[in-house]
Parts: C-alpha cells; structure tokens; sequence
C-alpha cells in the first residue's frame, strides 16, 4: 500500500473532515476519553446479552464468539447512494438475466462473451436447473454485493454474494446498538431507517410463492442447525419476520409437496428461504451423505410446488473466475454500461494472464475462484517471499482456479481502537432483494472493517469487525470535488 | 408450531427441573451426612442419593464407593453421567439455544448466564462452602428461570409444552424422593416416629423446602405417614403428586382446546389425577407404599411418552 494515499471517508475533505461526518466527528473531538470508553462497553455489553454471535471453523476454544464492533459510524451521502443503489439494481438485474440465460438458451455462451467452460464445468452449475424453472423467472432473490471504495466518487465491486449472503443481522444489530447508544446523534441527522429489512424480505419472499400457494404462503427459513456458524442469523431473522425457524428433518415430502412436522400434524411449506448449500439440499439429489436437507425436496421443486430461495445453481454466477466477465455480462443484457466498476482481474486461466500474476505475484491479491471466507487467498503486498513462492506454485498448478487483481488502495474510516481513533480499511455489503414485484435494496448494507492495523481482510473468521452503515440525507458532496489520487 | 420446538421447549423445562431435583438431592445427603449417627441412623445418605437420582449402574462403573466426595462428584458434574447437573444445565442451554426465538429474551438469559457461569468454574474442588453455594446457584437458576418464564411468556403452546415437561419431571423426581426416602427410612425394626427418623424426615421436607408448609397444613409433629400424605395428596404443596397431575391436566386441555383434539395424553393425565383424587391417604400408607410409587413413576413415564407421541414428532 506504500506510496499511494488512501481516501479515508471521514478526514480526505478538501480541509479536513469531510461536511457528512461533521456532527460524528464533533462529537468524538469533543467527548471526554472516558464517555467513548463507556459508550464502547455498553455496546460490547449490548452484544453479549443479546448473544450475537459467530462461530469460527476449526476453532474448539471459542465455539461461540461475539464480532467486534466499532462505535464510530461510516457514512454515506444520499446521493452517493442513489447512484449506488441504481448500479446494484442494475448488477443484480444482470445476475439474474444472466442465471436464467445459462441454464436456459445460453445465448452469452453463443455469442461468445462468457466460455462455455467456465459456466458448463463450473462445481456451482446445477445440470438439473436446466429442467427447473424457479418461480417467476427469478434466480438470486436475496444477493450481497461487496464494494470497496478508494476515492469520493471511486466504488468498485470487489465480489459478487448471488448464493446465501450472510451478515444482515449484523447490521440491524448494529443499528440496534447505534440508536441506543448515540441517541443525540440520530436527532441531529437525518439518518435512513434499516428495520424495515425483515419486512422486506418477507414481501420478497411471499411474491416468489408458486402459484399453487395460497394468498397467505407459508415461508420458513431451512438453517443447518445451531452448529451453523451463521446461526444467530437464521434464527433472528426467522423471528423478525415472524415465520418458523425448521431444519431438514422437521420437513418432509409427500406427493411433491413440502410439509413441517408441526404440533398440530402436516403443514404445507410454500416457501423455503434456505440457508444451506446447493448440495446439502437433498440426499436424493445431490450428496447422498448430507443429513442437513429433506429427500425428495428437488422433485416437490421441480413441481412447481415450492419456492427455494436463492434457486438453486446461483453460485455459477458469484464465482471469482464469472466475476471478470460481469462488465461485458451487464452489459449484454442490458445494453448499458455497467454503472459499479470491477476491479481489474486477471484470470488465471488465460496463458498471458497468468504469467503476469506469476511475475508480478508480490503486488496482487489472488484468490480461488470459488473460495470464500477470506481463505484460501494471497495478500501479495503482505506475505513473504516465501509465501509468494508456495501461492505461485499452486496457481501453476491449477491455473483456472485462481484470479488475480491489484491491491486497491481501500477507503478508511477511523475506528476506535487501543491507541485511539485510527484509520482502519473497510468495504459495503448492501443486501439485494429480487421479488417479482419490485427489486429492494435497504439502505447502506454491513460495512465491514479490518481492525488490524493495515490489513485489508475484513471477515470475521479472520480478525475484521463491523461498523453501522448510516446513509444520510442533507448536503451531498460537491460535484467535482478534487479527486485524492 | 414445529414439533421439534415443541419437543425443545418440554425437555429443556424438564432438564431445568431435574437439575433443581438433583441440587436438592445433594442438598438431603449433605445435611444428613453433618449430623451424628446418633441421630442420623447407621442408613448411608450417599447411597440412597444415588439411587433417587436414578444413576446407581452408571456410578459404580464411575466409582468403587457411596461417599460424600465420588457422589458429589459424579451427580454435579461426573464425565460419564449424562443427567449430571452440569449436563442438565447444557443441554437445557443447547435446547434453548436451538429454538431462541421460542423463548423470551429473559428466559434465553437466565439460561445463558447459568451456561456462561458454570463454563468458568473447577468442577474438581466443590466441597465444604462452594459446594454449598453451587447448589444454592442451581435452585436459583430454576427458580428464576420458571418465575422468569411465568411472567414473560405469551400463554400459548410454547408456554404450555414448556410447563409440561417441568410437570411431568416434578412429578418424577417428588416419587423418587418419597420412594428411597421410605425404603431407607422404615427399616422393619425400627420403630415408625421415633426419634430417630425425625431428622431424616425433616430433612426431606426441608429438601423440599416444604418443612415450614408441612406443619401450616398438619399442625402436629412430622409423622412418616403424613409426610407422604403431604407429597402425594395435598393439592396445596405444589410439588405434590396430585398437584403436578392438576396441572398436566389443565395444561393438556388448553393445548387439546387450541388444537381442537383430545388425545391419548388427555385421557391418560386424566385417569391419573382422578386416581390421586380418590385416595385414602391411610390407606395408601397401609397398603404398599412402594408399590403404589413404583406404579406412579410408570404411568408418569407413559404419560411423557403419550405427549411426545401425540405432539412432538
């Protein structure tokens, strides 16, 4: 990151603090040591009675453990997020063009955009989705979208979350915890709501029921169980929408429809909103060993007799290797520029591609294409010589599973750490959700933060942390503003 | 309502109740075990602790010995019990934990808090105070848990399949406790009231904390075969026989009213509570006491199995 200067959202103004983060940043300047230090335990305090938690794989120690949380808001203008959300519309209207498109005429493949290989040998394409044909015509029904940001008028989509994207109740929580902890803050600013998200995707997810459904379909979130690191999630989300929380074996299939075990015998399931993968769905479809889904689910979805929610098969269209192609995909289907930027990717896959990364490896980021999680990646400007060397070789080992892209110089926005406020790196997940009567989009998302000093990794599993996403209305930011290079 | 949060909601009431029940157990066999044998009988506390907590099998293969330090051992917190306290306090947390959104923020809470609390404590060293206070923090989890549910829960299934499991499990436990408490405490030869058995039987009723109730209600001096006319018959102490039927009964119609159906489990609590009902406390202490307990505990057990058939699969 050396040598190039990096847009912090709160100080880059042209002197100074930036006009949206005047209140927040008067009130830290003007707060005694101690309030902050307070209001930072009352938060944590706020997490731990609420028990929201994350687990992390492989870890016996902290099987239960809470995400840290940084006080300090990150802000962005109304008009930043108009533009914003008008390009996710845009993105994830071509996600689903382009997911009913492959496992129907394929009409990108013909025209030669996206190679045939990369979407027909893919480990996420579903041949049985080219039978199935979801509800409505729609495929991604809830996606995340992950932008970085590295200027004022500078967003870029880092990764596309077209399967099951997590970390929505981080950020009601977060929200949550704001309101109660800054309550002054929220009087002075006109700061959007973020509650209604339940709600939305409940509407969402009722305007996907199939048609056999009654006017009142019965929607329920399908969760691998407690063990699930994202637990907490399903079930807050079950709850806030007030629909039940069921595993795989509290469902079951007869005649191709869906039923839960309930107290009162058999009731009918019109909507699955799933947390668990494709695979684990069903035993008579996909791995015969999984014992988190429900025999014969596939079939009762073939029928048209219930909604599963994403479809299944999404993931062709968030993999890494897909991901290069998204500028021409939007492009394709709608015959407009995409209006969020990618970042620049090479694919491995390519001879001349890849023995760029392979020369330049010490100054990119490279990543699996179907890795997640953070792991399974290359932070070039942070590994060793060595570790360089052991990434290389497995990339010329297996070059199509691995992309590469430049170390964006990412956004900063100060957080509160040991030594005081400090800048810390971080990114935006805004939530998607496609119904078949409008596209919603809550807004801001989870902006996540790497509380390590320097580090560009923000998951959870790997030390990052999370921070409320305020979008405030009020004086946007000049046009034309100079650009921080 | 899912049957599997059904069946959540009545085991983890019914882990709660059992690891009250067990506190109180230790609680019998400490008090009896601090008194000379003088007064306490040459009867081993220990051992009968172990077989009210119904785990005699799985303790001796623990354990060569009844003693005060491998019974506390093993019923708190022994590795190779499965109804020790501490796994009644986990697994009544993991249940709860499985159905959150089936509970109020408070009774998850109190759970929660127990769960955290005892992951920091050294099971190895409980005697002497600590030991006392462990069981003391027990009772109080159960208390506040069932106050806490009492209070904050909407009445619906989930409160009433939550108060099942409590009900069937008091009932449970409450013959358990008279049963070996009979069996230890009437040897043939001794003689019924004498002053020997008055702290054992006191001790039972304060177990119970039903020492000061037992004498507002008799108004005389403890006597075996009112203690046991107290624990089945008296519709007043609440951790009665009768008074654990009363509710499962009324709880099982308001569950058959909200689902338009009675069932196995109805008639079955029915019979029951009508049976206690038309007992002649004399009578039932002349006529096999045992018999009738070692009867009540089946049908209680068939009655659990008649609910989880009906409801929670």
């Amino acid at each position: 990151m050396s040598g190039r200067s990096v847009f912090d959202e709160m100080q880059s103004g042209p002197d100074g603090t930036r006009p949206v983060y005047a209140e927040v940043a008067a009130w830290f300047a003007r707060a005694p040591q101690e309030l902050i230090t307070n209001r930072k335990a009352e938060a944590e305090a706020f997490f731990r009675r609420i028990g929201i938690t994350f687990a992390v794989y492989g870890d016996e120690q902290g099987a239960e453990r809470i995400i840290p949380f940084d006080i300090l808001p990150r802000i962005i203008t109304s008009g930043e997020w108009a533009r914003l959300s008008l390009g996710l519309e845009q993105r994830v209207g071509a996600i689903n063009a382009f997911l009913a498109d492959v496992y129907g005429p394929r009409e990108i493949i013909r025209a030669g955009i996206v190679p045939e290989a990369l979407v027909l040998a893919n480990p996420a394409f579903r041949p049985e989705m080219t039978r199935i044909k979801p509800a409505k015509g729609i495929w991604s029904h809830i996606a995340g979208i992950d932008l970085v940001r590295t200027g004022p008028d500078d967003f870029f989509v880092l990764e596309d979350n077209a399967r099951t994207p997590s970390g929505v109740s981080y950020m009601l929580e977060n929200r949550e915890a704001m309101l109660r902890l800054f309550p002054e803050l929220f009087s002075k600013l006109s700061i959007r709501p973020v509650d209604q998200y339940p709600e939305e995707l409940l509407a969402t997810l009722c305007s996907l029921a199939p048609l056999s459904a009654p006017g009142e379909p019965v929607v329920v979130v399908l969760t691998p169980g407690p063990f699930n690191s994202a637990y907490y999630e399903h079930s807050f989300l079950a709850d806030r929408m007030g629909v039940d929380l069921v595993e795989g074996r509290d469902l079951f299939v007869r005649g191709n429809v869906v039923y839960m075990r309930t107290t009162e015998g058999p009731k009918r399931v019109d909507v699955i909103y799933r947390r668990i993968d494709d695979e684990y769905l069903d035993p008579l479809a996909f791995r015969p060993d999984s014992t988190l889904g429900v025999p014969g689910l596939m079939s009762a979805y073939k029928s048209g007799n219930v909604t599963i929610s994403n479809a299944v098969g999404t993931g062709v269209a968030d993999d890494k290797a897909v991901y290069s192609y998204m500028p021409e995909i939007v492009k394709f289907y709608t015959g407009k520029d995409a209006m969020l930027k990618n970042v620049p990717t090479w694919r491995c896959r390519e001879p001349s591609s890849l023995s760029h990364v392979l020369a330049n490896i010490s100054d990119l980021v490279v990543k699996e294409v179907n890795g997640s999680g953070g792991y399974g990646m290359l932070v070039g400007p942070h590994a060793t010589k060595a570790q360089c060397a052991e990434f290389a070789t497995k990339v010329r080992a297996n070059p199509d599973n691995y992309i590469a892209q430049p170390t964006l110089a990412l956004s900063t926005v100060p957080c509160f750490v040991d030594e005081g406020l400090a800048p810390r790196h971080v990114d935006l997940r805004p939530f998607v959700l496609s119904g078949s009567d409008k596209i919603r989009i809550v807004p801001g998302g989870l902006t996540r933060v790497a509380l390590k000093k320097g580090s560009l990794v923000v998951n959870s599993s790997q030390g990052g942390g999370t921070k409320d996403t305020w979008v405030v209305d009020g004086p946007d930011t000049v046009p034309g503003q100079s650009q921080m290079q | 309502m899912l049957a599997r949060t059904a069946d959540n909601l009545f085991w983890l009431s019914r882990y709660v109740e059992r690891a009250e029940s067990l506190a109180r157990i230790l609680d019998v066999a400490l008090r009896l075990s601090t008194l000379p044998s003088a007064y306490a009988g040459t009867s081993n506390e220990w051992e009968s602790a172990i077989d009210i907590a119904a785990c005699r099998e799985g303790f001796l293969k623990a354990h060569d010995v009844a003693n005060a330090a491998n019974v506390t051992q093993y019923i708190i917190a022994g590795p190779t019990n499965p109804s020790s306290i501490r796994s009644c306090i986990e697994t009544a947390r993991a249940n709860a934990r499985a159905v959150r959104t089936a509970l109020t923020s408070e009774v998850w809470e109190i759970l929660n808090d127990a769960w955290n609390t005892m992951q920091r404590m050294d099971f190895s060293a409980l005697s002497g105070q600590d030991l006392t206070r462990f069981l003391a923090f027990v009772k109080e989890v159960s208390l506040r848990f069932d106050g806490t549910a009492y209070r904050t829960m909407l009445r619906t299934d989930h409160y009433w399949f939550q108060r099942l499991g409590m009900y069937i499990e008091r009932g449970d436990n409450t013959a358990r406790l008279l049963d070996v408490k009979y069996h230890v405490l009437l040897p043939d030869a001794e003689p019924v009231g004498g002053g020997l058995d008055y702290f054992q039987w006191s001790s039972l009723l304060r177990a119970l904390s039903a020492q000061n109730s037992y004498h507002l209600i008799y108004r005389e001096g403890i006597k075996p075969w009112l203690v046991a006319d107290f624990l089945i018959l008296k519709m007043e102490q609440p951790r009665s026989l009768i008074s654990s039927y009363e509710n499962l009964n009324r709880v099982l119609d308001l569950l058959a009213e909200r689902y338009g159906r009675q069932g196995a489990s109805q008639r079955h609590a029915r019979k029951t509570f009508a049976e206690l009902q038309n007992m002649d406390g004399s009578s039932l202490f002349q006529t096999g006491l045992h018999e009738f307990l070692a009867r009540f505990i089946e049908e209680n057990t068939t009655l659990g199995l008649a609910i989880s058939e009906q409801y929670l699969q």
